[in-house]
């Protein structure tokens, strides 16, 4: 394919005025460096910091909700001055159980899986990778991060306000969330910041989304075509495009009920609710509603939390196993068919919800369907590693740790698509088992390997490979100790978001319900190898080379780190695709994409 | 013979407040008392069926009864609150905690009378979590959580209401808190009878009120130490 | 380091395995449509469990066999290149979920979308924050109204009957557990007072939400005399974890004596 050397006309035009022409001046001022950035480098990283953040605060979340769940009566030291209302004498209430358990999916989900591997890698490297000097808008970029930056402080300030922040799940189902104070506490205000939060993030995500797009259908350099991108760059497009739908169903249903709740509007809000003696002021509305509207976002959301990872593997697993990734286009193909099936399985989420069972069917098949793509995505990896030379670098470690992880969720989903199977499995710990595992396990292996991958890049200094085995060691086996056994769990009928196990049947699960919180305090622990890894190494860590994995993308043709726009000057031309790894011998087996030869 | 007459008085009062009891009320003084009884059928107590709780279910050993309309011999009426809503000098809330426990998935006294501004102090004596939760109107709502083992709660209230007390996880937890400005009352036990002691001489209005009788008031004179019998009767409500 | 994740890998895939066979997870099944679902789930469990052993075995394989050993060697396209991963997942994996798919909706068919048995026990069930209320119909077959007025939880009136004036309410025997004589067709009619709730009966493999406004069918016949729980699956606020009551399936003979004492005490 020569379409590199004849680009279109408006491509050419887009390029041509960029050439030598920056799109903003290099900043002067801390604050402009450091701060109120438009640079596309300094919010990607603004949003890893915000992440990591937010990753910490989740954990400790799940630490006092699994200490909780092992030991009911035993007071947590100091926690009874932290949350006076919450946990009178360092003993965590039911409801502020379930309020811990929202704030820790509501963190998760939103402000780092959302965050950490779509607008903070994709941000730093999306430009980069389709070699342009930044995103196509540096001003609604920097919005963007500042908009999701005071969502996160709306969301954390529900934590501080009297009754305590939302108790309805990340999942706010209606009326429980609608109807205000009378059903529970921190349905008050807190449920009201939580869903403010909520809508300021899709508005910051939108236009993330925007930029996204737009950076990469007009701004490739020249010779980068679409099928030259890298497979991170594809992953980070389609995602966006997912995300730009996604959202945009969001906000608006959380619009409507930020209106149930202060303006006496009743969207979600059936008439003759009776709660605490009080007939709700309410008629007409449809609890049915509220899931419909947000499983339409909430499907599509878990895909933007995975592909990125898929997207960051693909590209990542070739620099180390020094071959080609198997069936690129492939690949890519599937990405795109997961993104379009991500739109038409949102009901499986609601199979037993009450809308029509015969929904249930229809749902249950492109559910079932998807797991083809994804099958062939991981057996596109696991073939890729077939017949590799491959180098056991921290990054990689993780690469494979996420296939590994990848497949362990993936195959539990696989029940939970049948509705039959869902009849005893909903609402389970199997469930928990299940997104966990694809979501807070592999997406946040891919967002290890991302940082282990690019921390060079960004931060001009090499990571420790030592501290970075030792954190995928214990990371990798304490996952698996931390969820597997939730399968188990799910199989006997232990049922999901409860703060304690007081019925019969679920009292002989409590020791292993003792064994998991064991094990995640412990894997907790070890993330701390990782902070203490990222710290010292962006303090004192060795300088980094331009190409230290010898990889192929035009971010590794740069400097580490890249210079304000990102090439010095030079946008560089491709001539080649990102795939071209394993030449002959044992001398240069890479070819960079911007290293000029037969095309 | 007249300023003798107020000095003893005065030291009687004053001596009388030093030792009185619950309250500051004088020792002396008179004393309305009577029954509180009902007419018509009395709606049936349903026995509560405590199967969801079975740490509070296997205390009783029959099971316990709904209380909206616990009646006595004689058509006696037992938790019917009797007090002085009129006539009454102010006084100071008592400092002395009344209690109110939460005990075998019931609340303890199903009644509980007190004054504004008294301490209230609220126990979990369950192995299970309970959460009370009054359902004030004038008063701040407000509802807690007590899991097994947690402190008491201590509050007070400020204005003076008849609130409804529900527990959030035990749907057939109810009772009361009768707040009265009054430290003139009684909460009638089951034999109906109440006695409002240490009254000094004047005119008040006695009320009688039961939750789902409703409420009666007759007007007392009192002139001295003299008891008078006052009594209610009121017409039975199936709700 | 590829020999070590190798083992690592190779370990928790057999521990996690065997933990799964190993031992029988399930609750006894006492319920007429339960065999159907749990023979789907030993399908699922099946062919899960292959996959799942051959790839985490296939990665553990690769990661030991392709270490770079700085020997010179050439890399080696996987045999057949990516067509063989494509057929394989097209085709086998695609036959599975098929097959899964068209078996599994017959029996979900079975429990959602038919309807009762016409001499079905019908119990109208009521959630609400925190415990569930059961209302047989008495004598007369039939429920009297819901007066949401008249709800009064302190006397026992959970479903704001009125007795008093309405003569199908009168003989309605409101209980806080779910009594069902074994073998018989029971239809639940699932109304929900307050916010969303669930009812989860593992042994009966069955589960359904109540949605507040709707009035919900569902229907089972219990194969086996004994007494579980049923518990909300379904966050519905801070009592969700407590949220429970009991089913005792019990002989015909023992249910109507059931039903007549507690007819008694209404």
């Amino acid at each position: 394919m020569s379409r590199a050397s004849e680009p279109a006309a408006g491509h050419e035009r887009a390029t041509a005025a960029k050439i030598g022409e920056l799109k903003h001046a290099p900043p002067q001022t801390f604050l402009r460096k450091h701060v109120f950035s438009v640079d596309h480098k300094v919010i990607g990283k603004q949003y890893l910091d915000l992440a990591l953040v937010a990753v910490g605060t989740g954990m400790v979340l799940s630490w006092l909700m699994r200490f909780h769940l092992a030991w009911p009566e035993t007071p947590i030291a100091g926690l009874g001055k932290l949350a006076p209302n919450g946990a009178a004498g360092g003993v965590i209430t039911p409801e502020y159980y379930l309020q811990l358990m929202t704030m820790h999916g509501t963190i998760m989900v939103f402000f780092v899986l959302t965050t950490a591997p779509f607008a903070g890698f994709g941000n730093y490297f999306l430009p980069i990778q389709v070699g342009a000097e930044d995103m196509a808008f540096p001003r609604i970029n920097m919005m963007s991060f500042w908009v999701t930056l005071v969502a996160f402080l709306v969301l954390v300030a529900s934590l501080f306000v009297a009754e305590g922040p939302a108790l309805s799940g990340w999942t706010a189902y209606a009326p429980l969330s609608a109807v205000g104070k009378d059903a529970g506490p921190g349905q008050g205000l807190g449920q009201t910041l939580w869903a403010v939060s909520i809508t300021l993030f899709c508005v910051a995500q939108l236009l993330g989304s925007l930029n996204f797009i737009t950076t990469t259908l007009d701004l490739r350099t020249k010779g980068m075509s679409l099928v030259r991108m890298p497979f991170s760059t594809w992953a980070w497009f389609i995602t966006s495009v997912i995300g730009l739908i996604a959202f945009a169903v969001l906000m608006p249903a959380c619009i409507l009920l930020i209106l149930d709740r202060v303006a006496g509007t009743s969207f979600f809000i059936p008439a003759g609710l009776v709660i605490s003696d009080r007939l709700q002021p309410h008629a007409g509305g449809s609890p049915l509603l509220w899931q419909h509207l947000f499983w339409f976002f909430g499907h599509p959301e878990v895909y933007i939390a995975i592909l990125p990872g898929f997207g960051i593997v693909s590209h990542i697993l070739p620099v180390f196993a020094r071959k080609p990734l198997l069936g690129p286009r492939v690949l890519i193909g599937c990405l795109i068919s997961i993104a379009f099936l991500s739109y038409t399985v949102w009901g499986h989420h609601m199979f037993l919800s009450g809308m029509n069972p015969f929904s249930a069917t229809l749902f249950s098949v492109p559910t079932l369907v998807i797991t083809i793509p994804a099958t062939i995505v991981t057996l596109l990896w696991i073939g890729t590693i077939y017949g590799a030379k491959l180098r056991f670098t921290t990054p990689a470690l993780f690469c494979l740790g996420f296939v590994s992880v990848f497949v362990s969720g993936g195959i539990s989903g696989f029940f939970l698509a049948q509705p039959s199977i869902d009849t005893y499995l909903h609402a389970t710990y199997f469930v928990v088992a299940h997104f966990h595992f694809v979501m807070g396990v592999a997406a946040m292996f891919g967002i290890f390997a991302a940082t282990y991958f690019w921390a060079p890049k960004m931060f001009g200094r090499m990571m420790n490979e030592t501290l970075g085995k030792w954190h995928f060691w214990l990371t990798f086996i304490g996952v698996y100790c931390v969820f597997m056994p939730m399968h188990y769990l799910g199989l006997a009928g232990n049922v999901r978001r409860y703060s304690a196990f007081t019925d019969d049947y679920l009292k002989p699960m409590i020791p292993l319900h003792r064994f998991i919180t064991i094990a995640a305090l412990f894997t907790g622990a070890a993330q701390l190898i990782f902070l203490y890894n990222l710290i010292r190494t962006r303090l004192w860590g060795p300088r980094a080379p331009d190409n230290p994995w010898e990889a192929t993308s035009l971010e590794w043709s740069t400097t580490s780190p890249p210079p304000h726009d990102n090439f010095g000057g030079h946008p560089p031309v491709v001539y080649h695709g990102p795939n071209e790894y394993g030449g002959p011998g044992a001398g240069t087996d890479y070819v960079m994409q911007a290293s000029p030869g037969e095309r | 013979m007249r300023t003798e007459y107020f000095w003893a008085l005065g030291i009687v009062m004053l001596v009388g407040s030093a030792t009185a009891g619950r309250g500051g009320l004088p020792a002396v003084g008179g004393t309305i008392s009577g029954k509180l009884t009902y007419t018509g059928t009395a709606p049936k107590m349903k026995p509560i069926d405590m199967a969801k709780e079975p740490s509070c279910a296997k205390q009783h050993a029959t099971p316990v009864r709904t209380e909206n309309v616990v009646t006595g011999p004689g058509d006696a009426l037992r938790y019917g609150v009797v007090y002085i809503s009129a006539g009454d000098q102010a006084s100071p809330a008592p400092a002395e905690a009344v209690r109110y426990d939460q005990k075998g998935c019931q609340y303890i006294p199903h009644v509980l009378a007190l004054e504004v501004s008294q301490p209230l102090e609220i126990y979990n004596d369950d192995e299970t979590s309970h959460n009370i939760h009054p359902l004030a109107k004038v008063n701040p709502e407000w509802n807690k959580s007590q899991p097994m083992g947690a402190p008491a709660i201590r509050t007070t209230w400020d204005k003076p209401e008849f609130i409804p007390v529900k527990c959030n996880v035990h749907p057939w937890m109810h009772g009361w808190f009768v707040v009265l400005t009054t430290p003139h009352y009684a909460v009638t036990g089951e034999d109906g009878g109440f006695s409002l002691k240490g009254l000094p001489p004047g005119t008040y209005t006695v009320t009688a009120w039961h939750e789902q009788f409703g409420t009666q008031t007759q007007d007392v004179t009192i002139s001295g130490s003299e008891t008078k019998t006052v009594n209610f009767v009121l017409k039975a409500r199936l709700y | 380091m590829g020999k070590l994740f190798a083992v690592v890998l190779t370990v928790i895939t057999l521990v996690s395995t065997a933990i799964f066979v190993a031992h029988t997870w399930l609750p006894v099944d006492i319920s007429a449509h339960g065999h159907a679902i749990d023979h789907q789930l030993s399908e699922t469990m099946t062919s899960a469990g292959v996959l799942f052993v051959v790839s985490q075995l296939a990665l553990a394989l690769f990661a030991w066999q392709y270490g770079d050993r700085k020997d010179g060697r050439a890399v080696k396209t996987f045999p057949g290149g990516v067509t063989p991963m494509v057929v394989l997942a097209v085709v086998l994996v695609g036959a599975e979920v098929l097959a899964l798919t068209f078996v599994g909706s017959k029996v979900w068919a079975g429990i959602y979308q038919s309807p009762a048995d016409p001499n079905s026990l019908q119990v109208d069930v009521q959630a609400e924050q925190f415990a569930f209320y059961f209302r047989y119909a008495g004598a007369d077959g039939r429920f009297g109204a819901v007066h949401l007025e008249r709800i009064d939880e302190g006397s026992g009136n959970f479903f704001g009957l009125d007795p008093a004036n309405d003569s199908s309410a009168r003989d309605d025997i409101v209980v806080p557990s779910l009594a069902v004589p074994v073998n018989r067709p029971v239809l639940l009619t699932m109304r929900a007072k307050d916010v969303n709730h669930a009812f989860y009966v593992p042994e009966l493999r069955i589960q359904q939400d109540f949605v507040p406004g709707l009035v919900i069918p569902l229907h089972f016949t219990a194969t086996q005399i004994g007494k579980h729980e049923i518990v909300c699956t379904q966050l519905c606020g801070l009592g969700h974890y407590n949220m429970r009551a009991y089913v005792e399936v019990m002989s015909q003979d023992q249910f109507d004596q059931w039903l007549k004492e507690k007819a008694a005490e209404q």
